[in-house]
């Protein structure tokens, strides 16, 4: 019998613990399929935020440190400079990228850092229960927000590929959106994408996953898709803001 | 060949840290530790090393906590308010089991304070600083030598216990000009580095990480935590003593103040008191043994810091009732001066004060120095 | 030998620099030197002092309670510190830009007109120097020779064209007293 598919190489035995129909299983699995396909799993360093994904380290089996809330891409600046050899990326919600951590990744991008970052915007803190995010679109409800975020009182969500493209520094900024099997394919393409201009030497790169929370958002998950398509495009539209 | 230069002692650490064999510096300005920074940007490129100023003192933390869970050594500076922002990093750092070496050049404080010396940061880096049950090794320089000589230990500190290790100093040790010799003669140890993150080529791959669930688990790093501290204690306690041996009387004091000290230890028996002096130079271990034994032996104590008494606290507590302990400070970015505080030490022997000629307008006896 | 000097004046002044230099021709001639700085919060135009201490000892406390000798090159700076000179001790006055202090007969008193001085030689930034050379003169606690070679390793490089200026303004201080 011939064997068509298998467990990639780059995950644990682990069973990931994320609830049903979340995307960060299948952005995990992506990532760690393009270490072993481009074959960097052994010279890969990752690091993980704070967050849901805060588990990533469990599941990946390249080398990977667990950074403090929105530090990430100073962590990830710290391990490239030292030993620049070797591939590092940096795997963050928009809690952690885009509100606690947003001096780090602007500064890193402007820097240029050679530094891949998936960056996964749900529109909400999943892990502590649902809260509001820095990218929580208006009229949104969330914990912190119950009757929905009001621009008067909350201001308004942050497009973090259209704010880092005005640098200089960063080489390679996609918003992708993992909604149809189209949508996986093109993610899958982006990741691999942002790893392969470390390799070229290029500079910083960053893929904006737009994604879900079935859990929070009280949503099925095709449901989540559907709100991906029809709302969260609007405001954070798909496609390539720089690539050089 | 030995060198003799005359440095600031900010530029002391920097030599230090490149005979250390340093490799990673991350920054971000602030007086009065700016020359460190602006050294380490030439000399850490010319060395083969990294340089980078960092966005902010976090990110500064978080890159050495990046280079250093590469395997790497490496360090940042900064000052009283700087330092406070690095506590959260510092305390990943500590939970990681990573080394690396912090230098906290201390300001006038709370708050914004002033660019002036202080030594109230005493307590935030011996009983840890940020969240969690971790301590820093510590260790106090008073010359422009010791700038230069203890970075290279402080980076066997790290590497040994795998635990940050803080430079603790003031304003006037970072910014004084003394003569050093550069003699870079330290022992090189090898500190194999196996669960370094640095691709996990030929083994399995590694995890650094503060993050355990599981109470247990957490426990058990605790557990190991306190026993580092517990090993640091029995081979790490460094400190030095002037005449303590008759003397009636011991100061305590780290740093500056303590070099004003030692002169007032000299005044107070060219005037036949019998006065010695402790200087802690490992402030976290404490010298607490070695107090707790002076104190059996009758010494009475005066602690002197330019705080409102930090580290008096450590030294009641190494005495335990056993002995008198006084206290004397000054904040602000005041420095005591030597007359001050031989009146301090004159008045504990029931002498009366003496004053510099400028106060001289009371009928007593005028200082000498 | 053991002299603790404080020199004070205004930010500009080049206070700070007349203090690197003994203490750098000081490390040059084999003794045992600390300097260090007080600066005013501002960058420029604030208050400059520094203390050096200059010993063939072993030099313990940095600070000074009282220094033998003062070097003031402003008023501000010359009524702050004048009373902290120690009994019988030497009180240098920039009268140019200072009156030199009847309250201190116990000292030794010199007033010198640096700022003009330098001026006739080139330009009032060198008063520093004139300064220096007179102290110099005065106490010996190093060479004049020993200032001068250690100029160029002090002086920032984009001052070095100032040193012939320098040296002739350190050699007039010393001249006068």
């Amino acid at each position: 019998m011939e064997k068509v598919f298998e467990r990639t190489k780059g995950l644990t035995d682990t069973e990931f613990g994320y609830c049903p129909g979340c995307h960060h299983s299948v952005l995990h699995r992506m990532v760690a399929e393009t270490l072993e396909e481009l074959d960097i799993l052994d010279k890969t360093v990752g690091v993980c935020p704070v967050g849901c994904a805060v588990f990533m380290y469990e599941y990946m089996s390249c080398d990977i440190i667990e950074a403090a809330h929105g530090r990430a891409p100073a962590v990830a600046t710290g391990v490239k400079r030292v030993i620049p050899d070797r591939i590092v990326f940096s795997y963050q919600g928009d809690g952690d990228l885009a509100s606690i951590g947003t001096a780090e990744i602007v500064h890193a991008a402007a820097r240029g850092e050679n530094i891949s970052v998936i960056f996964i915007n749900n529109t909400t803190y999943g892990m502590t229960g649902g809260q509001m995010a820095p990218t929580t679109l208006i009229n949104q409800k969330t914990t912190t927000c119950p009757t929905g975020r009001n621009p008067a009182v909350n201001g308004y969500p942050i497009r973090v590929c259209e704010m880092l493209a005005t640098l200089d520094g960063p080489s390679y900024i996609e918003r992708v959106c993992p909604t149809s099997p189209a949508g996986f394919a093109k993610t899958k393409k982006a990741i691999r994408h942002a790893f392969e201009n470390q390799i070229a030497g290029k500079g910083f790169s960053l893929v904006e996953v737009l994604s879900n929370c079935p859990t929070h958002l009280r949503m099925t998950p095709i449901e989540t898709y559907r709100r991906i398509d029809e709302e969260m495009t609007k405001v954070f539209p798909p496609g390539v803001f720089l690539d050089r | 060949m030995a060198k003799r230069k005359l440095l600031k002692g900010n530029v002391g650490l920097c030599y230090g840290a490149i005979a250390a064999r340093c490799n990673a510096f991350f920054g971000y300005p602030i007086t009065p530790q700016n020359e460190v920074p602006e050294y380490m940007s030439e000399l850490m490129p010319a060395n083969g090393g990294v340089f980078i100023q960092a966005e902010s003192e976090l990110a500064a933390i978080n890159m050495v906590y990046g280079a250093a869970a590469a395997g790497k050594r490496a360090m940042t500076s900064s000052s009283s308010p700087g330092i406070s922002l690095k506590q959260e990093g510092i305390s990943y750092i500590a939970a990681s089991e990573l080394p690396c070496v912090i230098v906290n050049v201390q300001r006038g404080g709370p708050g914004l304070g002033n660019t002036l010396p202080g030594q109230a940061d005493y307590f935030q880096a011996v009983k840890g600083g940020g969240h969690g049950d971790y301590r820093l090794l510590t260790l106090a320089p008073w010359s422009v030598q010791d700038c230069y000589d203890f970075m290279p230990m402080a980076f066997d500190l790290a590497d040994k216990y795998r635990n940050p290790v803080m430079i603790l100093m003031d304003a006037i040790i970072g910014q004084m000009l003394e003569q050093v010799d550069l003699h870079n003669d330290f022992p090189v140890t090898d500190f194999p580095k196996p669960w370094a993150t640095n691709g996990a080529k030929s083994r399995t791959h590694n995890i650094v990480n503060s993050l355990w669930i599981d109470p247990d688990v957490m426990e058990e790093l605790n557990n190991r935590l306190k026993a580092k501290y517990e090993m640091a204690q029995r081979e790490e306690t460094r400190f030095q003593e002037f005449y303590t041996k008759d003397a009636e009387l011991v100061l305590v004091a780290y740093g500056c103040p303590a070099r004003i000290c030692r002169t007032v230890v000299d005044l107070a028996r060219e005037e036949g008191m019998r006065v010695g002096l402790l200087r802690p130079i490992t402030l976290y271990p404490f010298p607490s043994q070695q107090i707790a034994a002076l104190a059996q032996n009758g010494k009475r104590f005066m602690v002197v810091e330019m705080s409102q008494g930090q580290m008096v606290e450590d030294v009641r507590l190494a005495v335990n009732g056993m002995a008198d302990v006084a206290f004397y400070g000054r904040t602000g970015g005041i420095v005591p001066n030597p007359t001050e505080i031989l009146n301090e030490v004159r008045a504990s022997f029931g002498k009366p004060p003496v004053v510099s000629y400028y106060q001289n307008t009371a009928p007593c006896k005028e200082a000498t120095n | 030998m053991h002299q603790e000097i404080r020199i004070a004046g205004m930010g500009g002044q080049g206070i700070m620099i007349i203090g690197q230099l003994l203490a750098h021709a000081t490390v040059l001639e084999g003794s045992n030197v600390v300097w260090f700085p007080t600066y005013g919060p501002e960058t420029r135009g604030g208050t400059a002092e520094c203390t050096v201490i200059v010993s063939s000892e072993e030099i313990g406390s940095p600070v000074s309670s009282s220094p033998h000798a003062l070097i003031a090159l402003d008023q501000l700076l010359l009524d702050k510190f004048a009373q902290s000179v120690r009994r019988e001790g030497l009180i240098m006055v920039n009268s140019s830009l200072a009156k030199a202090p009847d309250y201190r007969d116990d000292c030794q008193i010199v007033a010198l007109p640096a700022n003009d001085i330098a001026e006739e030689l080139g330009s009032s930034k060198a008063a520093n120097m004139v300064m220096l050379g007179a102290y110099v003169q005065i106490v010996k606690p190093v060479s004049l020779d020993s200032i001068i070679e250690c100029m160029t390793e002090v002086l920032p490089p984009h001052n070095h064209r100032f040193i012939p200026l320098n040296k002739a303004a350190l050699e007039k201080g010393a001249q006068l007293v």
